[in-house]
């Protein structure tokens, strides 16, 4: 096991992620944010308060249960749904950042991209990972990434956040089987 | 978790994960999203040998907001009514490619014997079987008393719930008995000694004969349907006694405990078991226990389905 | 006799004594420890018990009727291979055995399969209606020779009908033998009314609806002094009225089949109907109570009650399903599974209660005779130490409704003697029959 990214490196990116979608979008007038759960919601809610305190104001955030959406249910043992919580301002013509902790195959965001269709019609859908560890199998590619690393695709990343496992911590484990 | 057949498959967490399911379940039904791609792709029958609306147009919205492809046998001018066996019926339903079935049967045990007999490869999912069991009719009862009464909790430890009526024939009381004991509430059984089966004692639950008595201590009056060949075959003198001692009225409402509600699951005999007077009232939820059905129905099938049991997927 | 036709060495008799039994000419030649003649065959007895030949007073055979189900033919290499040499083949059968005509071609069939005797019982009324007599002194008086009547399948409930039947029998001492349940008490049953009746949703039958029958039948039999016979009995309740009966003198005899010794009503929590049987099964403490009965004498008789339904009758739901199941290959195992090897009976006990009683019973005067020199050679040979697993697939009953399927079971029916010819070698039902 090897770590990758700090506690001090996670605000880092974090800090540096918000920052550029401020710039990207020209401010937060705009702007929803919506974390993937489970750790996506905690990181949406790192992003909004740094643009908050950076802005002085609320920033709509939320969170979006992709789980109903996945087309590999069948391949795994049925998974609890987590909330899905829109803010009241809706997303209708909205720019939406998706936030989750890890890009992979790409399949996660297809799905999220599904959701937010049945969800409404926002202006521009964007996406924030705090890792983009390659392997993508659809095209699709993040608008802010944390770090880039990269990985064989018998390696994990393991991500652990001070919300729910009590620090914060990127690693990189061994061919998990 | 293959089939729902009975509450009995189920252990407690199992149970409160398809309420938890079923409330985020109903919280996107709620919102903007009325159709779900997650079950896209699999077919489920709904093999109705008796007849019940309700139930099926229940289960078929359930399937339908997930996206699976529906397909109702109906008792009538199907093969089950002409005498085909359930084995045929179930190698058809097979050879169909069915993923699922949801079976409501007049015999008790149809839905286990469906199951077992390696006949076909799908979830059987039971929808009321004879005067055995009706599993989603009892999660979604409980859904409802969660919703109206849960003090926050996931289950349903303190509550009192009154089931009342022909306890004997109804497999609503039977799974509820089942499950919501499971869930911690205290349940009062209230019938005419002759409509309460021999052997209940070992039910957890009480028993009583005088509906007054039980009345101001419970947070939930269940109320029965009775039926009406009942009527003929000497289980109360008439009609008018068995309204007299065990229906529900504006007098006997009178009487519940502040904040309690009226339960039934329909079809109501109104003016028989309840009045029309306690049926539109504000204590009574029974039109929204039809649209938790829904809800609770989607869960099912989504724990059912969704997942591939045999593989286990590395994160 | 110069050669005997057959020699079982070193067999135990029923009381444990170690003998060499020998056969000749249909009878018994023989019974002594060392036998210093010659034989035609020699049969290895040793492990084993050599029994007068079974008798069941309780068979559907299903011919005429149902023959799809049973003939005559295959529920007498069935009964062969269970130790029996003679079966009672039940009146339900279509068209009923309710007049001579039936009843000696029911005979005719059993002698020309040539296994074991077949004695058909009469309906007590016609088409079991349980309104009008049948021909009860025709039957008696045809070459069947009937002497036990029953509607078994229904229940003579009328008492007057079950009154004047058990007098009528008295002219050539005949025995009814009654399917003690009221029918308006069990109309839709399906299983024993209690614990588990109350969680599957299946109706319940209650053991009164059996006690009751019994109880009225016991003071009718006394009233008229004349002989009854109650068929399967399965309740403690029942065993406490036969009891009390038997107590005031009154001619009462009692069976209980091998299924109601062992197994219980929770069995139907499978929904399985192999398990639905009438009467139904019962609980932990009235197969108790039947079995120290059985031991005790309260209960005479094991019964089969051997039912052969088709496949189809059975694989459905339970409500839609056959009551029955089968019994004559499995009885003698059964026997002692429950009753022998747990001490409550020896063989002598089970030499009783299989052949003596029920040849009594039923007044089948060539069976269940005294192992002695003269006898009819009717013999089962056991061997009590083997086991055997039950196999649905392997009957020799046309149908599979078997409740043991899968199940071993304690004692191996080695060979069967018909008439002083083998019926049963080796485990093997032979094509050899009767003279």
């Amino acid at each position: 096991m090897s770590v990758a990214l700090s506690a001090q490196d996670i605000t880092r990116a974090l800090t540096r992620i918000s920052h550029e979608i401020l710039e990207k979008n020209q401010g937060s007038t705009n702007i929803v944010l919506l974390g993937i759960p489970t750790r996506g919601a905690h990181l949406a809610t790192r992003i909004s308060s740094i643009i908050s305190s950076i802005e002085g104001t609320d920033v709509p955030t939320g969170t979006l249960d992709i789980t109903l959406f996945r087309d590999d249910l069948r391949m795994r043992p049925p998974r609890a749904i987590m909330p899905t919580k829109i803010p009241t301002s809706g997303i209708e013509g909205k720019d939406v950042v998706l936030i989750d902790d890890v890009l992979f195959s790409g399949r996660t965001i297809r799905a999220a991209l599904d959701a937010l269709g049945e969800i409404g019609r926002p202006r521009t859908v964007q996406l924030a990972a705090l890792v983009d560890r390659g392997h993508r199998e659809l095209p699709i590619k993040a608008d802010f990434i944390g770090k880039n690393l990269p990985t064989s695709k018998s390696q994990s990343v393991k991500v652990l956040l001070s919300e729910i496992d009590g620090r914060d911590e990127v690693s990189i484990e061994e061919g998990v089987e | 978790m293959r089939h729902l057949l009975s509450i009995s498959d189920l252990n407690k967490s199992e149970a409160i994960s398809i309420l938890d399911t079923a409330s985020e379940l109903a919280r996107v039904s709620d919102g903007a999203v009325k159709k779900l791609p997650t079950l896209r792709g699999r077919t489920i029958v709904n093999l109705f040998a008796e007849d019940s609306t309700r139930t099926r147009i229940s289960f078929e919205a359930a399937a339908k907001r997930l996206s699976a492809d529906v397909i109702n046998f109906s008792a009538k001018g199907s093969s089950l009514s002409k005498g085909e066996s359930l084995k045929d019926t179930a190698m058809t339903l097979q050879a169909m490619g069915a993923d699922a079935v949801v079976i409501r049967h007049p015999a008790s045990g149809a839905a286990q014997r469906l199951a077992e007999n390696h006949w076909m490869s799908g979830s059987v999912v039971n929808a009321g079987d004879g005067t055995h069991e009706h599993p989603s009719q009892a999660l979604l009862d409980a859904f409802t008393i969660r919703k109206h009464l849960g003090m926050g909790g996931s289950d349903l430890v303190g509550i009192n719930v009154a089931i009342v009526g022909d306890i004997l024939h109804s497999r609503v009381a039977r799974s509820n008995v089942l499950l919501l004991s499971m869930l911690g509430a205290k349940i009062t059984l209230v019938a005419p000694p002759t409509l309460l089966p021999v052997g209940i004692h070992n039910w957890p639950a009480t028993v009583s004969y005088d509906f007054d008595s039980v009345i101001p201590h419970v947070d939930v009056v269940m109320m029965l349907r009775v039926q009406q060949e009942r009527m003929s075959d000497l289980f109360f003198p008439n009609a008018r006694e068995y309204s007299r001692y065990f229906g529900l009225n504006g007098e006997r409402m009178a009487a519940m405990k502040k904040g309690a509600i009226v339960m039934h699951p329909g079809p109501m005999n109104r003016g028989l078991e309840i009045s029309a007077e306690v049926a539109d009232s504000a204590r009574s939820v029974i039109t929204e226990q039809v649209t938790n059905g829904v809800s609770v129905r989607m869960a099912i099938l989504y724990v059912l389905l969704a997942g591939g049991a045999l593989e286990v997927g590395s994160n | 006799m110069s050669t005997a036709d057959f020699l079982i060495k070193g067999v135990s008799l029923p009381d444990g004594k170690k003998i060499d039994l020998a056969i000749f000419d249909g009878l018994i030649a023989s019974v002594s420890s060392g036998f210093k003649g010659e034989a035609h065959t020699v049969i290895d007895g040793s492990d084993c018990v050599v029994l007068p030949g079974l008798v069941d007073l309780h068979t559907h055979l299903r011919e005429p009727g149902r023959e799809d189900a049973e003939t005559v033919l295959s529920g007498s290499r069935a009964g062969a291979k269970g130790g029996f040499t003679a079966l009672s083949a039940m009146a339900n059968t279509s068209p009923v055995a309710d007049t001579a005509g039936v009843v000696e071609q029911v005979y005719r069939l059993g002698q020309e399969a040539g296994l074991l005797d077949v004695f058909p019982i009469g309906a007590v009324t016609q088409g079991l209606k349980g309104e009008a007599l049948s021909e009860i002194g025709a039957m008696a008086d045809s070459i069947a020779r009937v002497r036990v009547f029953s509607d078994d399948g229904n229940c003579v409930s009328d008492p007057l009908v079950m009154r004047r039947a058990l007098e009528y029998i008295k002219k050539f001492g005949g025995v009814i033998a009654q399917h003690a349940q009221d029918p308006r008490m069990t109309i839709g049953s399906q299983m024993n009314e209690g614990e588990i009746s109350a969680r599957l949703g299946l109706k319940g039958w209650p053991a009164v609806a059996e006690e009751a029958i019994i109880a009225r039948d016991v003071l009718l039999a006394d009233h008229v002094k004349s002989r009854l016979h109650i068929c399967h009995l399965t309740t403690a309740g029942g065993v406490e009225i036969i009891r009390w009966a038997k107590a005031r003198g009154i001619d009462v005899t009692a069976e209980v089949t091998p299924h109601h010794l062992l197994l219980t009503d929770d069995l139907a929590s499978s929904y399985d109907p192999v398990y639905k049987v009438n009467p139904p099964l019962r609980t932990e403490s009235d197969v108790h109570a039947l079995r120290e009965a059985l031991a005790d004498g309260t209960i005479d008789i094991v019964a089969t009650d051997h039912a052969p339904h088709p496949t189809e009758a059975k694989e459905c739901e339970w409500q839609e399903a056959a009551f029955g199941m089968l019994g004559l290959e499995t009885a003698l195992s059964i026997v002692q599974k429950t009753m022998v090897d747990t001490k409550l009976m020896n063989w002598m006990d089970v030499a009783d209660r299989l052949s003596i009683a029920p040849a009594r019973i039923g007044g089948y005067e060539n069976h269940g005779q005294p192992l002695v020199v003269g006898s009819h050679a009717h013999l089962v040979v056991i061997n009590p130490t083997l086991k055997w697993r039950v196999d649905r697939d392997l009957v020799l009953s046309k149908s599979s409704n078997t409740p043991y399927h899968g199940h071993e079971l304690p004692g191996v029916v080695m060979h069967t003697f018909y008439k002083g010819m083998p019926t049963l070698l080796n485990g093997n039902v032979t094509s050899m029959g009767g003279m």
